[in-house]
Formats: structure tokens, sequence, C-alpha cells
């Protein structure tokens, strides 16, 4: 039997709670504040004629409460907890600041990128193109077939390194190995296309322009990051599995091939995508060494070849007459550039999820 | 009958020719990886070389064109940093120790989208949508603190200045910087924040204890790879600022510094001759000032690598 002793609720000085403000305190001074703020803003937009502004509302309304509560606090709580709160004001505001552009920019590109979201966008070259229509085929197929050929070279590469760095590696050369590239993920994206022409310039003479060089800008800027991801991932498999397959007589290779690859299979699939999503959205390396073109060019080791991007900055810094029908195309671009990376880091992300080695305990 | 046991003898493993080839191949892609940035510095070198010996066609010495790159190349990357690394500061904190629990993993994702989108796209939305909000304050600024010498008027008609070029800089470092300071603000021993806590510490006095003296170096470690792809960011640059190629320190006006990368994005689709070993050349100093400031930063990590805290 228990026995409900139900107190007289006593209304003020419970000795845990007073000196605080409730917890809906900061969330009405908030909530005043944006009124304030909107009021203002309404005022001086009728004042002087022009539209009423969420933005100045949202800024006037946070300079306010955040004045609001360190002053409220100062008094109830004392000086510490106010600087705590003004703090927390100021914390929450700086992310919220963040995702200001983030939203911003999404939303620019899906609403001006609809415009041209059509079939003809899709299955259209711009050969002969002037004014409206035309569409990006030939800068989506370059854009594949240039990140295929980054991803042939330097998947294997960095998959191998990454075995070196943690199976095999000891000592200096392993050391300056990991260093660099570190130092190689820093490598501005336009150098890497600098590399690339320099390179290529040698064999084909000046003003060369290939989707394959742009393969090899891209995997220069690719290889760190794929690097990168498959050791994290070789380092998690356990050792206990490697030493349970040498104690049977596995050979090394066998024991890395079969045992530790496959354990960490789905990290790598991760990282490999991240990196292509990566580079798919280059720009500078290919605008100099892949260049661009209106043609669709299937052969990537001969002549210009158009990518998504490239299209998009080409499409927009350089239109013809009709100038809105080439903005349109440099803002569908770049929603479907926008997509494709998207996809792609979701993928990422679902391939992590459903494809991880399950924790077996 | 009894066997005589046979000799213990210490066997080596067998040495097979696919454990060699498989470690060879391994180790080649290793030194592939040293030989590809070896040859990045040989050949930029190599093409660059003309133009640092020969007499240019413009200016006096290859110096005296490449200096005004640099300066703009240097300015709006300070710029980036001093707006980015105080806000990714804040945004990691928030991440890390003030958004609910739940909700933090969401949220740092949100964050990291800002990574994902390619610069291009950033270099469109700073011309149609940001240059053209922000022109009506730069002729405030230029109206009211033109006294100051970073306001001088005029100010720009299109609003595609140094400071509008910053503020792209500044959001696309941003996610690089929050990420990384994240990792550093969770590796903070608990311990030592539940005893700040526990002493009656309020939660950014328990931040400024524990949290922070903890990752400062690591804050100045990201702070410093932030600003090594601030300085080699290309197209956003490129495409927002209207450049004059001017040493000034006006924020607001029409005349900006323009930078060695967009310089080199700008110009190379229709360079030939000399130009071509002149832009080759200032990427070279580029990546000579990348490759300094990424060092840095990656020595400082190194140094102080945490061990959980132990």
């Amino acid at each position: 039997m228990t026995t409900t002793t139900t107190a007289p609720r006593r209304e003020t000085s419970n000795p845990l709670t007073a000196g605080q403000l409730p917890a809906w305190g900061p969330w009405a001074l908030l909530g005043v504040a944006v009124l304030i703020g909107a009021a203002v803003s309404g005022l001086v937009a009728g004042a002087s004629g022009t539209d009423f502004s969420i933005v100045s509302t949202v800024v006037i309304g946070y300079v306010i409460y955040l004045v609001a509560i360190t002053v409220v606090s100062q008094l109830i709580e004392g000086g510490r907890k106010a600087t705590d709160r003004l703090v927390t004001g100021v914390v929450v505001g700086a992310f919220a600041l963040a995702l200001v552009p983030l939203v911003s920019l999404i939303v620019t590109v899906v609403i001006n990128g609809a415009a041209r979201f059509d079939m003809t966008f899709f299955t259209w070259t711009m050969r002969n193109i002037v004014g409206e229509g035309g569409g990006v085929l030939h800068a989506i197929i370059g854009t594949l077939l240039v990140t295929l050929w980054a991803a042939i070279i330097s998947v294997p590469v960095g998959i191998f390194t990454a075995i070196y760095l943690v199976e095999y590696g000891k000592g200096a050369l392993s050391k300056a190995i990991t260093f660099f590239v570190d130092v190689m993920t820093g490598i501005p994206s336009i150098v890497a296309g600098l590399f690339a022409y320099a390179l290529f310039a040698l064999f084909a003479g000046e003003g060369v322009r290939s989707g394959f060089g742009g393969a090899v800008a891209l995997s220069l800027l690719m290889i760190p990051t794929v690097v990168r991801s498959t050791e994290e991932m070789l380092k998690l498999v356990p050792n206990d599995l490697r030493e349970a397959s040498l104690a049977l007589g596995v050979p090394k290779w066998l024991t890395i091939a079969k045992v530790v690859l496959p354990t960490a299979l789905a990290g790598i699939v991760t990282g490999v995508t991240l990196a292509i999503a990566r580079v798919i959205g280059e720009t500078a390396p290919l605008l100099i060494i892949a260049g661009f073109t209106t043609n669709m060019n299937y052969n990537v080791f001969d002549g210009r070849m158009m990518t998504l991007p490239v299209f998009a900055y080409n499409q927009y810094v350089s239109p013809g007459v009709q100038e809105q029908a080439y903005f349109d195309r440099a803002w569908t671009a770049a929603l479907v550039l926008i997509l494709i990376v998207m996809v792609l880091n979701v993928a990422a992300r679902l391939i992590a999820h459903f494809f991880a080695p399950k924790a077996g305990r | 009958m009894t066997t005589a046991a046979p000799p213990a003898t210490r066997t080596a493993a067998p040495n097979r020719p696919a454990d060699v080839i498989f470690k060879a191949v391994s180790t080649t892609a290793g030194v592939l990886i040293l030989v590809a940035l070896a040859g990045v510095a040989i050949f930029l070198v190599a093409q660059a070389v003309p133009a640092i010996i020969g007499p240019l066609p413009e200016d006096d010495s290859f110096l005296a064109w490449v200096w005004p790159l640099t300066f703009g190349t240097l300015w709006s990357a300070f710029l980036a940093m001093l707006m980015a690394v105080p806000v990714a500061i804040a945004i990691a904190l928030f991440i890390t120790h003030f958004a609910p629990r739940r909700l933090a993993m969401g949220l740092g994702y949100l964050v990291d989208l800002l990574a994902a989108i390619p610069s291009v796209i950033y270099g469109l939305w700073g011309i149609a949508v940001l240059a053209p909000f922000l022109q009506p304050s730069y002729v405030w600024l230029a109206q009211n603190l033109g006294w100051l010498p970073l306001f001088t008027p005029p100010a720009s008609g299109t609003g595609r200045t140094v400071l509008t070029a910053s503020i792209v800089l500044a959001v696309m470092v941003l996610p690089i910087i929050t990420a990384l300071c994240r990792e550093i603000f969770l590796q903070t021993p608990r311990l030592n924040e539940e005893a700040a806590l526990a002493l009656g510490a309020t939660r950014w006095e328990m931040i400024t204890m524990a949290v922070l003296p903890h990752g400062r170096s690591g804050i100045i470690a990201s702070s410093i790879l932030g600003l090594g792809r601030a300085l080699g960011e290309t197209m956003a640059v490129a495409m927002v600022l209207a450049s004059s190629g001017a040493v000034t320190f006006v924020l607001v006006g029409s005349q900006n510094p323009s930078t060695i990368a967009a310089n080199i994005a700008l110009r190379f689709p229709e360079a030939h001759g000399l130009t071509v070993n002149m832009l080759i050349g200032s990427g070279l100093v580029l990546f000579a000032i990348t490759l300094i400031v990424n060092a840095v930063s990656r020595i400082i990590i190194a140094k102080t690598t945490v061990d959980g805290g132990r």
C-alpha cells in the first residue's frame, strides 16, 4: 500500500529552481523579439515605401533576442549564466547562418533549373544550336567517360597503396607516402589541370585537349581520397581475422585478397563512391585540359570533350543572342549536376548502412 | 620399434611467387603516388621556366606580373578565413555540445552537404543571388563608411567584389573546418567535461575550460587546411569576381584584385605561346603556397594526435 501524500503545490521559492528562467522563458523572449523585429522592419518598409523584408525581421529579432536574454538572465540568474545564455544564442545563430546559403542555393538551382528540365535537354547536343533548344547529351557522356577513366586509374592505385600502407608498409617509405598523400589532398584542382596539360603537351604539343587528360587530372584529385578511406577501412578489420587465416597456412596475399578485402568491401565501395562524387563536379581542371565543344565526342583519347560542370560554366559566362536560353541551360545543367552528386552521396551512405559487416557479437 | 622423432627444423615460410608479386604491386602503387607528385612539380617547373627567365611581353619581370595575383589570392583567402573560422567553430560546438543528441548527426550531415556542392554551382549562385543581394549594402557602406580605406567609394554596381567572392569562399571552406573541429571536440576527454560540470560550471564555462584548450591545436590545423582550400579555389572566384588586376584593399569597389587560380581559369582556354608558360608559372607559385600551407597543417595535426584522452 502506498500512501500518496499530495503536498500542496507551492508557487514560489523551490530552492532547486529559484533564480532560474523557466524552460519556456527563452522561447517566449525569442517570439517577442521576432515580433518586434517584424514591427520595426514593417515600419521602416512603410516609411520608405520598400517591400517588407524578412531578412531584416530575422536580423533585428535575433539581435534583440541576444540583448534581451542576456539582460533578463543577468537580472534573474546572474552573470555567469547570462554569458552561457548569450553564447548558446550565438552558437545556434551561427548554425542557422550556415544553413542560409545551403537552402538559398538549392532553392535557386531547383527553381531556375526546372525551366529546361525536359526530354530535349537530355537527348540533344549543342551542335549547330544558337539560341533556344539544344541539350547536354554530349556533356553527360563526356562527364561519364572522363569520370569512368579517372576511376579506372585511381581506384586500383588508391586501393593498392592503402594495402601497402596497412599490410606491408614500414619505415621511411610508408611514412613518406602517408605524408604526401595528405599533402596531395590539398592540391588545388586547377594545378592538377595544369599538370595534366604539361604532361600531355610533352607528347602532343601545345594546345593539346583530350578527355583522357581530364581523367588524369581528376585521378590526381581522387587518389588521395580513395587511399585515405580505404586505409581507414582496412585498419578497422580485426587482426584476429588475419592471424586466424595466416595460422591456417593461407599465404599472405590470399589472406588480404580473400579475408581482409571482403571484410572491408562495403567501406571501400562507400569511399570510392564519395571520391567519385567529389571529382564529378570539378570544373577547373577540365576547363583547362578537356576544353569545350558543342559536339558529341566518344573518344577520350582525342579531341575536346564537353563535361557537365564546364557546360554550366560556359553557358553562363559566354551566352550568345537570346541570353536567357543560355542561362536556363546553365541552371538546368547545375541542377542535373547537384542531382548526380546527391544520388552518389545517398548511394554511398546506403552502401555503408546495408552492406557493412555485422558486428557478430 | 622406436622411431626417432624427426629433427625439429624451423621451416621458413615458402617463398611464394604470388606473395612477392602482390607485395611488389602494392609497393609500386605507393611509389607511383610519390612519382606523380614529383611529376607535378617537375612538369610545372619545366613549363614555367621560359616565363620565369625570359622577358615578358607586357611586364618587366615574372615577379612583377605574378605579384598582384598572389596578393589577390592571399587577400581573398584571408577575408574568407576571417569569416569562416569563428562560424565553423561555433557550428562544431553546436553540433557536439548544444544540439539535442538525437538531432546532432543529421545536422552535421546538413553542413556536410555544403561540401558536396560543386564549385561551379557556387559560382552561379554567387553571381545570380549573392552579388545582387549584397550590392545595396555595398552602396550604403561606401556612402556612410567611405572614410575607411576598406570601403572607399565608388561602390561596385554589380556587387561582384572581392568581399562577395570571399563570402562564397567562406561558405565553401566552412564544412571542411567544421568537420575537423567536430571530430576534435568529440575527442575531449569525457571525464574532464563532467568534472567541470560537476564543479558547477555552466556549459560555456565547461567549453572554455575543457573543450577549447583540448582542441586548440586541432582548431589551428583545421583552419590552415581550410586556408589551403580557399587559396586554391578556382571556379567560384573566377565567376563571381569582376577583377581588374589592381592591388587594393577596398572591399566594395569595382576595382578588384584577381586570384592566381581564377586568372588561370579565365585566360587559359584562349592562351598560347608564352602566355601558357606564364600561367603555368603562376600555377607553380600557387602550388608552392598551398604545399607549404598544407604541410604546416599536417605537421601540427601529426604532432597533436589525441590518444583518446587517457
